[in-house]
């Protein structure tokens, strides 16, 4: 390791000296590239969140790819329904590693109003690991934009190297995560138990 | 630098850079996947479609060959359509022997019609 007082002495000359870590997750902290995914009333808080007058683009999150091979970041933005829940897990399995999850509003979180519905999801984080959850109805543009900042940091304490590495650089954790299949009464299976853990209730 | 090198070195020079450049992102990113971020392929992952559904079926269905009797009959109209617009615009300032080998070219296709409609081509089955 660099020792401070040069690295500052240097700085102040224009030269900045990093870890190979630190520039690396600066720079995939700084574009992340969101899929353009709105499931409902979020979306369009989402969209508002990359127009001009909230400017995800000074975040470097306004690429939204209308591709899932090209996004780093899936923002699940509305309702989840028990139709659709296939279909999101498969579209976050064909996102290239690194990839992050936003569940953006109270719908994404736990279903929000919904909750009772018989077709909606009660939470993506049945299915899928989440990075940071937005809560809100819908959230407000502000609000994504703290949580793609909230995500930066996240990105930003990540190691290269490790056990405690991230999920992309580590080998033996497959990228892709079990598609429920739609079946005759709910989702098969209700939820995937590597991801989810049903939350204890004390009385 | 040097003025007495050769001249040609400065484009020999950029030749370097210009491959350097293009390499070695390239270098770098496969350097980057191999030491770093393991290969991670999957089912959903190298599937073809990406809207989320599951493609059902082959995409390599056949055609009856029965249907190039309607691409004939959809060109006898098209081409119909295609003179007749000009004959029409033009119609009065035509020869005779440019209207008479309009009527011809016209005949032709409507014997084309005819042999189809007796042939019951026209009838959807």
């Amino acid at each position: 390791m660099i020792d401070e007082v040069l690295k500052s002495d240097l700085q102040k000359q224009g030269i900045h000296v990093l870890c190979l870590e630190t520039a690396y997750n600066w720079g995939r902290a700084n574009s992340v590239w969101p899929l353009t995914f709105g499931l409902a009333c979020c979306a369009i808080e989402m969209m508002a969140a990359s127009m001009a007058r909230f400017d995800l683009a000074r975040f470097g999150a306004e690429v939204f790819r209308p591709s899932p091979r090209q996004a780093d970041l899936m923002i699940v933005a509305g309702t989840v329904t028990k139709k659709m829940a296939p279909l999101v897990v498969r579209l976050y399995n064909q996102m290239p590693e690194p990839k992050y999850l936003i569940a953006m509003g109270a719908c994404a979180i736990s279903g929000g109003p919904f909750k009772q519905g018989y077709n909606v999801l009660k939470g993506i984080d049945r299915y899928l690991p989440v990075d940071v959850s937005i809560p809100g109805c819908p959230p407000r543009p502000e609000a994504l934009i703290h949580a793609i900042m909230m995500l930066q940091e996240k990105i930003l304490a990540q190691k290269l190297t490790g056990p405690d590495r991230p999920r992309h650089l580590n080998a033996a954790v497959p990228s892709e995560f079990p598609v429920p299949v739609y079946g005759a009464s709910d989702l098969e299976p209700p939820n995937n138990p590597a991801v989810w853990h049903p939350p204890l209730i004390k009385r | 630098m040097a003025t007495n090198q050769h001249p040609y070195f400065v484009l020999l020079l950029l030749i370097v850079v210009a491959v350097a450049f293009a390499i070695g992102p390239l270098a770098a990113a496969w350097a980057w996947a191999r030491f770093f971020s393991p290969n991670k392929p999957g089912k959903d992952k190298n599937s073809t479609y990406e809207c989320g559904l599951e493609s059902k079926g082959d995409a390599w269905i056949q055609f009856r060959s029965e249907y190039y009797l309607y691409a004939i009959i959809f060109l006898v109209f098209d081409v119909e359509t295609i003179f007749l617009l000009p004959f029409a615009v033009s119609f009065t300032q035509l020869s005779v022997g440019a209207f008479a080998a309009m009527i011809v070219f016209l005949l032709l296709l409507v014997e084309g019609l005819v042999w189809a409609w007796r042939k019951g081509f026209l009838t959807w089955k």
